[in-house]
C-alpha cells in the first residue's frame, strides 16, 4: 500500500500548520485557511477516490482548522469512512474527529454507531478501546441507548483484555453519569462487584470508580462490595512497596486505588461482620502506623501520596465514628500536621479536626491541641487557613475552655480579616451565650465584642443580649453598671448606644443610687450620644427617655424639654417626630399610675432558638450542615443538662429552614390589626409591645392616642422569618398548572382551618409560607414567597381576587411585592383582611413570574375561612344549654355524621378545636367524651354566636369510628359552612 | 486632551509610546494590546473603552495608532488629529510601515513633542513643521531666520512662511472622488454617494491670495439671478450638468470661513506645497460609471451558474482603468470554471471569490463573464447568504459632476499676475464601496 511508504508523518499537515503559525495577521491566517478549505473541498468532491492516507490527512487538517475556531461543515462522511479502515492511525483520526465534531443529532449517527458496533465486536483490543473511548467522549443519549446494553457485557466477559475492561468500566461510568436511567446494571451487578478481585490493578482502579458512583445511588445492590473492598485494601496496605511494581508510586503502593477504596467504604456504614471489621480496623491502623514511619523518599510526590491515603483513612474513621482508639490516633496524627511546614497540610488537618471535634470519642483529644490552633489563628499567613482555625476553635469549644477560646477569638477579632469578621462575631456571641457560667461574663464579652467590632455586630447579637438581660434578674444591675461605664468612652459604637439606651431605660434605676450614676447623669450621658446616632437609634433613645420619666420622675422636666425642642418635635423624620409628640403628650397627660402601667418593665421573653445561631446558619448556607450537626451533638452529649438546652438541638433538627423567629422584641401575638399603615421603622413597638396579650388589651382602652402606639409591625422586623415550621409543612404540591386554581388548593385550604401558620404551597421553584393573625373581624396575613432556585424570578406579581359574591363579603387589601426575587431570597407580602359578613368561598391568590424566561402561573386559594374570625366565649353549663335551646330552629342547626379519618386522640382533637378559634368548654356535656365549644364570629355587620358539639364513638373498632358533629348558630349559612369545614378536619 | 499616544506593530509590540499625562499608566499599553489587537473577536469599533480609559485607534496597513485618554474628550478631534499625524508621517518618511517607523523613531518623538503639547494638539501643518523639524542636519540659522520661525509659528498665518520665491509660478489642482453605490439585483439604486477631495499643490512666490470657484449650485443660482451671463458652467459640457448640489464640505484651515459663510466664495492664502483644500460629499445626480447586471442560477444542490455583465456608462472617448469585479462564491465551493470575453478572471480560494480584472475599458461598452461553480454538499442547512458583487475602477472624470470654474491668484506685492501662473486641473473618479446585490 502506498500509505505505508509515506509513513504517518503527514507532511502536508505539518506544512499547513507551520504556514498558519507563520501568518503575520489574522487576515492572512483566514486567507490561508480558506485556501486550504477550498483545496480539501475539491479533493473531497465525489468523483475522485481518495486513499486512506490522504483522507486521514485532510480530516486531520479539518480538525486542526476546527480547533482554531472556524466552523467546519463538511468532511464528516470522510471521517466516518475512516472508521472502517483497518489501520490504527486512520481509525484513530476518524474517532478523534467524530468525538470532537459530530454532534448527537447528526444524521450520520447511525453510520457511526454501526462502525462502533463493528469495532466492539471485533476481537482487536485496540479497536475496542478506540470505540469505547469514542462512546465515552461523545456520551450522548443516543450513544447510551445504543450501547448501554453492550458495554456491561464486555466489562464482565471472561475473555476481554484487561485494557479493554478498564476502558469499558470508565465508559460505562460516563454513560451512567450522562443518562442514569438507561444504564441498568441489574443482572451484571454481582459480576461488576467481583471486578474488585481482578488480578489487574488497572481494572480494579477503573471498576472502583464505577462502583463508587453506582453504589452511592443504590447502596443496597452493591452491599457486597464492602468485604471485597476491605480485603483488597488490606492486601495493598500490607504489601511491601515493591510488590505492586507498576502500581507503586514513589514507594507508596497503589495510592490512587487505596484512596478510591477508602472512599467507596465511606458510602457504607461500618461492616457488621466482625472479621471484615477487624480486618478493616487493622488496615486503618496500618495506615496510621505508616504515617509515623520515616519517609522513604524526600520527594514531595512520596509524601503527597502517603498523606492522601492517610486523610482518606481519617475521613473514613470519622465517617464510622465508632472506634475511639482510631479516632484518638487520627486526632494525634492531625495534631502533628498542625505544625507541618506545608500550608496545605495544615489546612487539611484543621478541616478534618473540625469534624473530629464533633465526635464524642475524640473531642477531648482535639482539645489538647488548643494552643496550636490558637497559635495558627494568630500566625497563619493564609486567610483560608485562619478561617479553618477559627472554625476548629468554635467546634472544640466547651464549658471547660470557653473562656479561653472566647478571649482568644476576641483578641484575634481586632486584627481579623474583614471577610471573616462578621462570622467571627457571631461565633463569639454564640459561644459566649452557650457556655456562659455567669452572665456577667457574658455581658462583658458581648459589650467587648461591640466595642471591638461594632460594625460587624448584627442586630441579632444585641437583641440577644437584651433578651438575656431582661430574662435574668441577677445580671440586670451588673449589665446596667457595665453599659453605663462602657458609654463613658468618648466614642462608642452605635450598637453600644442601642444596648445602653435599652438597658438603662429598663434598669437604670438599679444603679441610680450611686451619685456617680444618678438619673440625670445617666440621661445626660445617653443624650450626649443622641446627635451622633442614626434615626433608628435615636428613636430607641427617645423610648428610653420616656422610660426614664417613669423610672425617675425628677428627670421629667429635663426630658420634656428635650422632647419639646424643635429638633425633636419638628424633626424631618416622621418616626422621631411622632415619638416626640406622643411621648411628650403621654408624659404630661397620663397619671403616674397609667405611666407605670404603660411603661412597665418588659416582661421576660419566651425562650426560643437563639436568633444568632440561625443567622450563622443562614450565613453559612446549606454547606455548613456539619457544624450544625456537631452543635446538636455537643449539646446532647457533652453539655448535657445545660440550662438553656434544647435550643441548638432544635435548631439542628430543622436546620434546613430559616429560624422561625428573629424579631427579638417579638410582638407576634400583641400586634393589633388595622392600625395606621406601617411607618418606615415602626420602632415604637419595641418599647410598647409585649408578649402577653393580656397586657395589650388593657392598653388599648387606656387612652385615645395610645392605640396609635400600636403601630403594626413593620415588615422589616420580620424579614428574617421563615415560612413556618418545617414539620407542619404540607406535602409539596408540585404542579405547573396555569391560571385556574390548583386541584389540590381545596385540600391546602383545609389544612389551614385549624392553624394559622405553615407552608401553603411548595414546588420545585417556589415555596409560599403563611403566617396570619386575626382579631375580631380583622385579619392580617403574611405571605412569604421563597425562591428555591438560584436564579432570580423576574416580573414577580401576585394578585388576590375575591370571586363572585365574596367581593361584598370580604375586604382584602394587599401590598404589591418587589417584582424581582433573587435566587434563594424570600419576599414578604402583607395582606389585610376585613370580614364584612359571613362568607363561604376563599379568596384566590394568583402568582405570576418568569423563571428563566418561562412564565409561571399559579393560582391558589388563600386560607381565609369563616372560623378565623371566631372569638372564644367561655360559658357555664347552664348558659350553654340555655343558648343551645334558643337556637332550636331547624335551619339554625347543621349536623354531620362522618367517619374518622384520623385517630381519636383526645389531645389532638382538643388542639384542633382550639385551633378552630372557639373556646373549648370543659364539664359542660354530661358525657365526658363529648366536646363542646362556643364562640362568636365577628363580622363587620353582625356577630354570629356559634355553638358546637362533637360526639365521637371512641369505643368502636378502629376504622369504624364515627363522629357526630352538630353546630348551632344564629345564622344558617354559618352553621352549614363551619360544619363543612370542620368535618374535613377529623 | 489626549493622555498618551502609542504605535504598535501587527503583533501588538509597542513601537512608539509617548505619554502626555500622569493619569495614563504603563498598563494602558498592555490593556489596548490585550483587549483590541489580540482580541478574540475582531474589534470593529475605533473607540474602545477599557477600565474607564478610552482608546481611539486607526490602522494603517499593519500599524496601529492609538490615542489614549481618561477624560471625556471630543472623539472627532482625536481622530482628526490621528489622521493628521498619519499625513505628517507620510510627508516625512513615506509609507507608514513598521520598518519606516523603526528607522525614524527619533523623528517621530520629535514630531510628537511638537504637534501635541500636554495632550493638546498644536500646529500640525507639514509645511510649517518641515521648517524647524528637519531630517537632515540643521545648519546654523541666522538670527533673522530664527526670529522668523517664532513669528511664523505663533503668527496669524502659521501654515506659510514669508519670502518664498519660485522662478515659475505653477499650481496643480486634483479633484479626487470616490463613488459609493449599493444597487439591487434589478438595477435599482439603494444608496449612492460621492465623497471627494480637492487637493492643491502650489509653487507660488510670496504670499498670494487665491480664489477658487466651482460649479456649486448655490453660487451659480445666485449669479444667474443677478442677470450675469456667465457661460462657464455650460461650456464645461463634460456631464452636461451645469451645477451640483454639495451636501456638506470642510475646508483646509487656510480658507477664510467668514467669507465663505457670507459670500460662499473660497478665498485663501495657500500653504506651500501640497494641501487638501477641501472635502465634500454629494448624493444627488451622481453619474454611475458602471452598471453591473448579475444573474445567479442554482442548479441542484451541487452546482451554481453565475453570469455577470458590466456596462460602462460614460463618454466613449474616456477610458476607465484598473477595473476589477469581485464575485463572491459560496463557502462550500469545490471547483470553478470561468469564461470571460475580456480581461482575466480567476477563482481565488483564499478570498472565496472570483476576481475578474480588465485593464481598461472605453465608455458605452459592455463585457460579460460566466462561471460554473461546483459545490460540495454539506449537512449544514444554512443557505448561502449571497454577498454582493463588488467592483473597483478608476475613471478620468468626476462622478459627482464637479467642475473647477476658476482659480485666481493675486499677489499685490510681487510682480506677477494671475495670467503668469501656470495652472493644471485633473479629475480622477475612483470606486469606493461599489456593490451590486445578486
Amino acid at each position: 500500500m502506498p500509505a505505508v511508504s509515506k509513513g504517518d508523518g503527514m507532511r502536508g499537515l505539518a506544512v499547513f500548520i507551520s504556514d498558519i503559525r507563520n501568518c503575520k495577521s489574522k487576515e492572512a491566517e483566514i486567507k490561508r485557511i480558506n485556501k486550504e478549505l477550498a483545496n480539501i473541498r475539491s479533493k473531497f468532491k465525489g468523483d475522485k477516490a481518495l486513499d486512506g492516507y490522504s483522507k486521514k490527512k485532510y480530516v486531520c487538517k479539518l480538525l486542526f482548522i476546527f480547533l482554531l475556531g472556524h466552523d467546519i461543515d463538511f468532511g464528516h462522511m470522510e471521517a466516518v469512512n475512516l472508521l472502517s479502515s483497518n489501520k490504527y492511525t486512520e481509525k484513530q483520526i476518524g474517532y478523534l474527529f467524530i468525538s470532537v465534531l459530530v454532534n448527537s443529532n447528526s444524521e450520520l449517527i447511525r453510520l457511526i454507531n454501526n462502525a462502533i458496533k463493528n469495532d466492539l465486536s471485533s476481537r482487536n483490543p485496540t479497536f475496542m478501546c478506540l470505540a469505547l473511548h469514542c462512546i465515552a467522549n461523545v456520551g450522548s443519549r443516543e450513544m447510551a441507548e445504543a450501547f448501554a446494553g453492550e458495554i456491561p457485557r464486555i466489562l464482565v466477559a471472561g475473555d476481554t483484555m484487561d485494557s479493554v475492561k478498564q476502558s469499558a468500566a470508565l465508559c460505562l461510568l460516563r454513560l451512567y453519569k450522562a443518562s442514569p436511567d438507561l444504564v441498568l446494571m441489574g443482572e451484571w451487578t454481582s459480576r461488576v462487584v467481583h471486578l474488585l478481585n481482578d488480578q489487574h490493578m488497572g481494572v480494579v482502579t477503573a471498576a472502583i470508580s464505577l462502583i463508587t458512583c453506582l453504589s452511592s445511588k443504590n447502596p443496597d445492590e452493591f452491599k457486597t462490595c464492602v468485604s471485597l473492598a476491605v480485603s483488597r485494601l488490606s492486601r495493598i496496605v500490607s504489601s511491601a512497596s515493591t510488590d505492586l511494581q507498576d502500581y507503586t508510586y514513589y514507594f507508596v503502593p497503589a495510592p490512587w486505588l487505596s484512596c478510591k477504596l477508602l472512599r467507596l467504604l465511606q458510602c457504607y456504614p461500618p461492616p457488621e461482620d466482625g472479621a471484615v471489621k477487624g480486618r478493616l480496623v487493622e488496615c486503618l491502623e496500618t495506615i496510621l502506623n505508616k504515617a509515623q514511619e520515616p519517609p522513604k523518599s524526600k520527594k514531595v510526590q512520596h509524601s503527597n501520596a502517603k498523606n492522601a491515603i492517610l486523610f482518606e483513612a481519617i475521613s473514613l474513621i470519622i465517617h464510622y465514628d465508632s472506634e475511639p482508639n482510631l479516632l484518638v490516633r487520627a486526632c494525634n496524627q492531625l495534631g502533628q500536621f498542625l505544625q507541618h511546614r506545608e500550608t496545605n497540610l495544615r489546612y487539611l488537618a484543621l478541616e478534618s479536626m473540625c469534624t473530629l471535634a464533633s465526635s464524642e470519642f475524640s473531642h477531648e483529644a482535639v482539645k489538647t491541641h488548643i494552643e496550636t490552633v490558637i497559635n495558627a489563628l494568630k500566625t497563619e499567613r493564609d486567610v483560608s487557613v485562619r478561617q479553618r482555625a477559627a472554625d476548629l476553635l468554635y467546634a472544640m469549644c466547651d464549658r471547660s475552655n470557653a473562656k479561653q477560646i472566647v478571649a482568644e477569638m476576641l483578641s484575634y477579632l481586632e486584627t481579623a480579616d474583614y471577610s471573616i469578621r462578621e462570622e467571627m462575631v457571631l461565633k463569639v456571641a454564640i459561644l459566649a451565650e452557650k457556655y456562659a457560667v455567669d452572665y456577667s461574663w457574658y455581658v462583658d464579652t458581648i459589650l467587648n465584642l461591640i466595642r471591638i467590632a461594632g460594625d460587624y455586630v448584627s442586630e441579632e447579637v444585641w437583641y440577644r443580649v437584651i433578651q438575656i438581660v431582661i430574662n435574668r434578674d441577677d445580671v440586670q444591675g451588673y449589665a446596667a453598671k457595665t453599659v453605663f461605664e462602657a458609654l463613658q468612652a468618648p466614642a462608642c459604637h452605635e450598637n453600644m448606644v442601642k444596648v445602653g439606651g435599652y438597658i438603662l431605660g429598663e434598669f437604670g434605676n438599679l444603679i441610680a443610687g450611686d451619685p456617680r450614676s444618678s438619673p440625670l447623669v445617666q440621661f445626660n450621658l445617653l443624650h450626649s450620644k443622641f446627635h451622633l446616632c442614626s434615626v433608628p437609634t435615636r428613636a430607641l433613645l427617645l423610648s428610653a427617655y420616656i422610660k426614664f420619666i417613669n423610672l425617675f420622675p425628677e428627670t421629667k422636666a429635663t426630658i420634656q424639654e428635650v422632647l419639646r425642642s424643635d429638633s425633636q418635635i419638628r424633626n424631618s423624620d416622621v418616626e422621631l417626630q411622632q415619638r416626640a409628640v406622643e411621648y411628650l403628650k403621654l408624659s404630661s397627660i397620663a397619671s403616674t399610675d397609667v405611666l407605670a402601667t404603660v411603661l412597665e418593665e418588659m416582661p421576660p421573653f419566651p425562650e426560643r432558638e437563639s436568633s444568632i445561631l440561625a443567622k450563622l446558619k443562614k450565613k453559612k448556607g446549606p454547606g455548613a450542615v456539619s457544624v450544625e450537626l456537631e452543635d446538636g451533638k455537643e449539646r446532647g452529649e457533652l453539655n448535657g443538662g445545660a440550662d438553656r438546652g434544647g435550643e441548638a438541638a432544635i435548631a439542628a433538627s430543622n436546620a434546613s429552614t430559616p429560624s422561625p423567629s428573629s424579631d427579638l422584641l417579638g410582638l407576634r401575638s400583641a400586634a393589633p390589626v388595622g392600625g395606621p399603615a406601617p411607618s418606615a421603622g415602626s420602632l415604637l413597638v419595641d418599647v410598647f409591645s409585649e408578649a402577653g396579650p393580656a397586657a395589650s388589651s388593657t392598653r388599648v382602652n387606656d387612652d385615645g392616642f395610645l392605640s396609635a402606639l400600636h403601630a403594626p409591625e413593620a415588615p422589616d422586623s420580620r424579614l428574617a422569618e421563615g415560612p413556618g415550621d418545617a414539620d407542619s409543612a404540607p406535602p409539596s404540591a408540585a404542579s405547573e398548572d396555569p391560571a385556574p386554581p390548583l386541584p389540590e388548593s381545596d385540600e391546602l385550604l383545609n389544612k389551614f382551618v385549624c392553624k394559622n401558620n405553615g407552608v401553603l404551597f411548595e414546588n420545585q421553584l417556589l415555596q409560599i409560607g403563611i403566617k396570619s393573625e386575626y382579631r375580631q373581624n380583622l385579619g392580617r396575613m403574611y405571605l412569604f414567597y421563597g425562591n428555591k432556585t438560584s436564579v432570580q424570578f423576574v416580573s414577580f406579581t401576585t394578585t388576590v381576587s375575591c370571586p363572585g359574591e365574596l367581593q361584598s363579603q370580604l375586604n382584602v387589601q394587599t401590598k404589591p411585592v418587589e417584582p424581582l426575587v433573587e435566587g434563594g431570597a424570600q419576599v414578604q407580602q402583607v395582606i389585610n383582611i376585613e370580614c364584612l359578613t359571613d362568607f363561604v368561598d376563599a379568596p384566590l391568590l394568583n402568582i405570576k413570574f418568569r423563571y428563566g424566561g418561562a412564565l409561571q402561573n399559579i393560582t391558589l386559594k388563600l386560607p381565609v375561612t369563616i372560623n378565623k374570625f371566631f372569638q372564644p366565649t367561655e360559658m357555664a353549663a347552664a348558659d350553654f344549654f340555655q343558648r343551645w335551646k334558643q337556637l332550636s330552629q331547624p335551619q339554625q342547626e347543621a349536623q354531620k355524621i362522618f367517619k374518622a379519618s384520623h385517630g381519636m386522640d383526645t389531645e389532638v382533637l382538643k388542639a384542633k378545636l382550639l385551633g378552630l378559634g372557639t373556646a373549648l368548654l370543659e364539664n359542660v356535656d354530661p358525657n365526658p367524651e363529648n366536646y363542646v365549644c362556643a364562640g362568636v364570629i365577628q363580622t363587620k355587620i353582625q356577630q354570629v354566636g356559634c355553638l358546637l358539639r362533637l360526639e365521637p364513638n371512641a369505643q368502636a373498632q378502629p376504622g369504624e369510628q364515627m363522629y357526630r358533629l352538630t353546630l348551632r348558630s344564629s345564622k344558617d349559612t354559618v352553621s352549614q359552612r363551619v360544619c363543612d369545614l370542620l368535618a374535613e378536619q377529623f | 486632551m489626549i493622555g498618551g499616544l502609542f504605535i504598535y506593530n501587527h503583533k501588538g509590540e509597542v513601537l512608539i509610546s509617548r505619554v502626555y499625562r500622569d493619569d495614563i499608566g504603563r498598563n494602558a499599553v498592555d490593556a489596548f494590546r490585550v483587549n483590541v489587537i489580540h482580541a478574540r473577536q475582531q474589534v470593529r469599533s475605533p473607540v474602545t473603552n477599557i477600565a474607564r480609559t478610552s482608546f481611539f485607534h486607526v490602522k494603517r496597513s499593519n500599524i496601529w495608532l492609538a490615542a489614549v485618554t481618561k477624560q471625556n474628550v471630543n472623539a472627532a478631534m482625536v481622530f482628526e488629529f490621528l489622521y493628521k499625524m498619519c499625513d505628517v508621517m507620510t510627508a516625512y518618511f513615506g509609507k507608514i510601515s513598521e520598518e519606516n517607523i523603526k528607522n525614524n523613531f527619533v523623528l517621530i518623538y520629535e514630531l510628537l513633542d511638537e504637534i501635541l503639547d500636554f495632550g493638546y494638539p498644536q500646529n500640525s501643518e507639514t509645511g510649517a513643521l518641515k521648517t524647524f523639524i528637519t531630517q537632515t542636519g540643521i545648519k546654523s540659522q541666522s538670527k533673522e531666520e530664527q526670529s522668523q520661525i517664532t513669528s511664523q509659528v505663533t503668527g496669524q498665518i502659521g501654515w506659510r512662511r514669508e519670502g518664498i520665491k519660485y522662478r515659475r509660478n505653477e499650481l496643480f489642482l486634483d479633484v479626487l472622488e470616490s463613488v459609493n453605490l449599493l444597487m439591487s439585483p434589478q438595477g435599482q439604486v439603494l444608496s449612492a454617494h460621492v465623497s471627494g477631495r480637492v487637493v492643491m499643490k502650489s509653487y507660488l512666490s510670496g504670499m498670494p491670495e487665491c480664489k477658487f470657484g466651482m460649479n456649486d449650485k448655490i453660487v451659480i443660482d445666485k449669479q444667474g439671478k443677478g442677470g450675469a451671463t456667465d457661460e462657464a458652467g455650460k461650456s464645461g459640457g463634460g456631464g452636461g450638468k451645469q451645477s451640483i448640489a454639495i451636501d456638506d464640505c470642510t475646508f483646509h484651515q487656510c480658507v477664510r470661513l467668514s467669507k465663505f459663510d457670507a459670500e460662499r466664495s473660497i478665498s485663501f492664502i495657500p500653504p506651500d506645497g501640497e494641501c487638501e483644500l477641501m472635502r465634500y460629499r454629494t448624493t444627488k445626480d451622481i453619474i454611475l460609471p458602471f452598471r453591473v447586471i448579475p444573474l445567479v442560477r442554482e442548479v441542484g444542490r451541487t452546482k451554481l451558474e453565475v453570469k455577470v455583465v458590466i456596462k460602462s456608462n460614460f463618454k466613449p472617448s474616456l477610458l476607465a482603468q484598473k477595473i476589477e469585479v469581485r464575485i463572491p462564491t459560496p463557502l462550500n465551493t469545490s471547483g470553478v470554471q470561468v469564461i470571460c470575453m475580456k480581461g482575466k478572471a480567476k477563482y481565488k480560494a483564499s478570498e472565496n471569490a472570483i476576481v475578474w480584472k480588465i485593464k481598461r475599458m472605453a465608455g458605452m461598452k459592455e463585457s460579460q463573464i460566466s462561471a460554473e461553480i461546483e459545490l460540495l454538499p454539506t449537512n449544514d442547512k444554512k443557505k448561502w447568504a449571497r454577498p454582493p458583487i463588488s467592483m473597483n475602477f478608476e475613471v478620468p472624470f468626476a462622478p459627482s459632476g464637479l467642475k473647477v470654474r476658476y482659480l485666481k491668484v493675486f499677489e499685490p506685492k510681487l510682480n506677477y499676475s494671475d495670467h503668469d501662473v501656470i495652472k493644471w486641473v485633473r479629475y480622477i473618479g475612483r470606486s469606493g464601496i461599489y456593490e451590486t446585490r445578486c
